[in-house]
């Protein structure tokens, strides 16, 4: 015979039991997740780059370094510069030291391993500098390739990486064609631009967006007709970068030219 | 230091987050499952489609397909950087990947190799269990032996005509089987490079097939390597056993059997080698007609800065030569352990091709990526993803082939099949 004691144990084991393969059942629920995926919100955060506005002085990628912690010294960025300067007789020549970190301190462009290169100032035709980050694409390769599914899309479009759940395999970084992906030289796993979603979520902006000093970096909110980012996107002649891989990137250029990788 | 590094010069404009992320390992790893698929092919030419000829090295080889197993995940450990976490493709599996079938396609191979691996040797471990048995005084290796062959008969011992009938049947089947499994496990490596649309040089729906035909040159090549390896080892035994014990097949017997079988594999190698170029001419002269945008920074890559690699290593020494070695008549053990190696070579450079040459160049298309191959192991880094590193999963699958043939023995075992 049970008596009353035993009989209680007995149920909260059960029960307890019970709710582990619950839960897991909650975790898995398929249409929590799509509709979390493809949820109608109101936000959806896209970039604006107005390349005419920037003068490379790279303060963007300084303020991301320091806000985002990315390694000071370390060859990698999570956001960058790159200064093109077109020669009369049509040599397309780039470069972005330290991915601008610096801004641009010379004239003589970076050839790598060629060193540098110097252009004399009358055969120039055309300069210009070009802001890149994350396109966090409408249909990301990115997250599609991730075998484990730690790159994911939030419900208002960023693109974040799980750095719990990354295995480190590098096949998000070969899928990307913008090559915003690296790995984080400490903690060994996948790395990009997260839009400064941590701000984002609290009301402000991203910090390559505070830091820079022309406006040529914008942040905005496409669902909303009233942004002033969604007008100049909608009523403007704007550019988005190759879009020929089907990602649909939500990074808009104004501005942009031919030459721009 | 940032991943990469160490091993990536860049030249003009890459963009500042690009680097060689997948090095050595990352060509280990096709060269790797493409031998499993092909040593797996050669195996299931003589249990499917009775090519008898084949007998001889169709155990060989299916066993040789055991060996590489588990190296062909090992070069995928060794470049994760999280390798504690590589579980998670099994576990968390996110199905629009292509790496996240790895996992079910690779066991599902796995158990497909033991289980025909368990029919063709069934008879031989109850055999033995009898014999051991039947022994009235028992060594410690021989009891040992004992209860690894009672484990692995699982009790089935029943040896009756009509049992080993349905043994054979179900080899016959598995191989079968197997066949597409084993394509497909390769196959799907080369979707792995070939729907990366981001890179120019990888693109391709040919890849899989391309990969496919490869694996299956490079599997036939190394089963004859490793074939003659060992037939040269025994004939070297049997010379000095021959006075002791002259139930010993003679090393004249030897050696006519050893011709005949290599004759006939190189004829099958032959055959797959003609399609694998097919198919790789087929891309490059698609590519160079259709000179879309990348093709320019391709053209540079493939005709310029990776010419050796390609026209005089790939094709030239991996494919050519061995080409007219096999083709020319009066083949001898001689030639072709020159024109395998030489296959081997070719296959590995063409896997370096495809995963070093589609990073040689940055997806701006404005600069290149030169890669240095770590030599001394400075750190764990530098030996995983460098030459020793690589030498190691070289080594491990003979080791592991060594290993397994002391429990079941490749040659002078009778069978049914």
């Amino acid at each position: 015979m049970m008596n009353r004691r035993e009989f209680c144990k007995k149920t909260m084991i059960v029960a307890g039991g019970l709710i582990i393969p619950l839960s897991a059942l909650e975790v898995f629920n398929p249409k929590r997740l799509h509709a979390e995926k493809d949820g109608e919100g109101k936000v959806r955060w896209v970039f604006l780059v107005d390349v005419h506005k920037c003068v490379g002085c790279g303060f963007c990628v300084k303020a991301c370094k320091i806000e985002n912690d990315v390694t000071w010294d370390a060859n990698v960025t999570r956001t960058w510069v790159e200064r093109y300067v077109v020669t009369k007789d049509g040599q397309t020549l780039i470069d972005s030291p330290k991915g601008a970190r610096d801004g641009f301190v010379t004239q003589k462009i970076d050839q790598a391993s060629h060193g540098l290169k110097e252009v004399k100032p009358e055969e120039i035709a055309k300069g210009f500098f070009v802001p890149k980050l994350c396109n966090h694409c409408e249909n990301p390769p990115c997250v599609q390739v991730c075998p484990v599914g730690a790159t994911y899309q939030t419900g208002d479009g960023v693109v974040l990486v799980d750095r719990t759940w990354c295995i480190g395999c590098g096949y998000c970084v070969m899928g990307c064609p913008y090559g915003v992906r690296y790995f984080h030289p400490e903690l060994h796993v996948a790395e990009k631009c997260t839009l400064c979603y941590h701000r984002l979520s609290q009301g402000m902006l991203s910090a390559c967006v505070d830091a820079c000093p022309f406006g040529a970096r914008r942040v905005g909110n496409i669902r909303d007709p009233e942004d002033p980012v969604t007008k100049i996107i909608t009523t403007e002649q704007v550019n988005v970068l190759k879009e020929e891989f089907g990602t649909k990137p939500q990074v808009f250029y104004l501005g942009s030219s031919r030459e721009v990788k | 230091m940032v991943h990469g590094e160490a091993w990536t010069l860049k030249e003009f404009f890459v963009y500042p987050n690009e680097y060689i992320y997948w090095s050595i390992q990352i060509v280990m790893y096709p060269f790797m499952t493409g031998l499993v698929a092909g040593a797996f092919v050669l195996s299931s030419l003589y249990h499917v489609f009775g090519v008898k000829q084949l007998k001889d090295i169709a155990r060989f080889s299916l066993v040789f397909s055991l060996a590489l197993l588990p190296v062909a995940m090992m070069p995928l450990m060794l470049h994760l950087q999280q390798p504690q976490r590589g579980i998670y493709v099994m576990m968390t599996p996110h199905f629009t990947s292509a790496i996240a079938a790895f996992g079910i396609v690779f066991t599902t191979y796995g158990l497909l190799v033991a289980s025909e691996i368990w029919f063709v040797y069934r008879q031989f471990i109850v055999e033995t269990v009898l014999e051991l048995r039947g022994k009235q005084q028992r060594s410690t290796v021989e009891s040992a032996q004992l209860t690894l062959y009672s484990l692995l008969s699982m009790g089935a011992m029943d040896l009756s005509p009509e049992a080993l009938h349905k043994d054979e049947r179900a080899v016959g089947i598995l191989a079968g089987i197997g066949i597409p499994i084993a394509c497909f496990l390769h196959g799907y490596a080369g979707f792995i490079f070939g729907s990366v649309k981001a890179n120019a040089l990888w693109m391709t729906p040919l890849m899989p097939v391309i990969f496919i035909c490869s694996a299956i040159v490079s599997g036939i090549a190394l089963c004859i390597v490793t074939y003659i390896v060992t037939m040269e080892i025994r004939k070297l035994i049997s010379k000095r056993k021959k006075k002791s014990t002259p139930r010993l097949p003679s090393t004249e017997e030897l050696k006519s059997a050893e011709i005949q079988v290599v004759t006939i594999t190189v004829k099958y190698l032959v055959m797959f080698l003609v399609l694998a170029i097919t198919l790789e001419l087929l891309d490059l002269i698609f590519r160079t007609y259709t000179a879309v945008k990348s093709w320019d920074i391709l053209r540079s890559v493939i005709y310029e800065r990776d010419f050796f690699k390609i026209f005089i290593l790939q094709y030239g020494l991996g494919n050519l030569v061995p080409f007219i070695i096999f083709l020319r008549p009066g083949l001898t053990i001689r030639r072709a352990l020159l024109g395998t190696l030489l296959v081997l070579m070719g296959v590995f450079m063409m896997r370096w091709n495809v995963v070093i040459g589609g990073q040689a160049f940055s997806a701006s298309f404005s600069g290149f990526m030169d890669y240095h191959l770590p030599i001394w192991p400075g750190n764990v880094e530098l030996f995983k993803e460098g030459l020793f590193g690589a030498l190691t999963v070289i080594t491990t699958p003979f080791v592991l082939f060594y290993l397994i043939t002391r429990v079941l023995p490749v040659f002078g075992v009778k069978d049914s099949h």
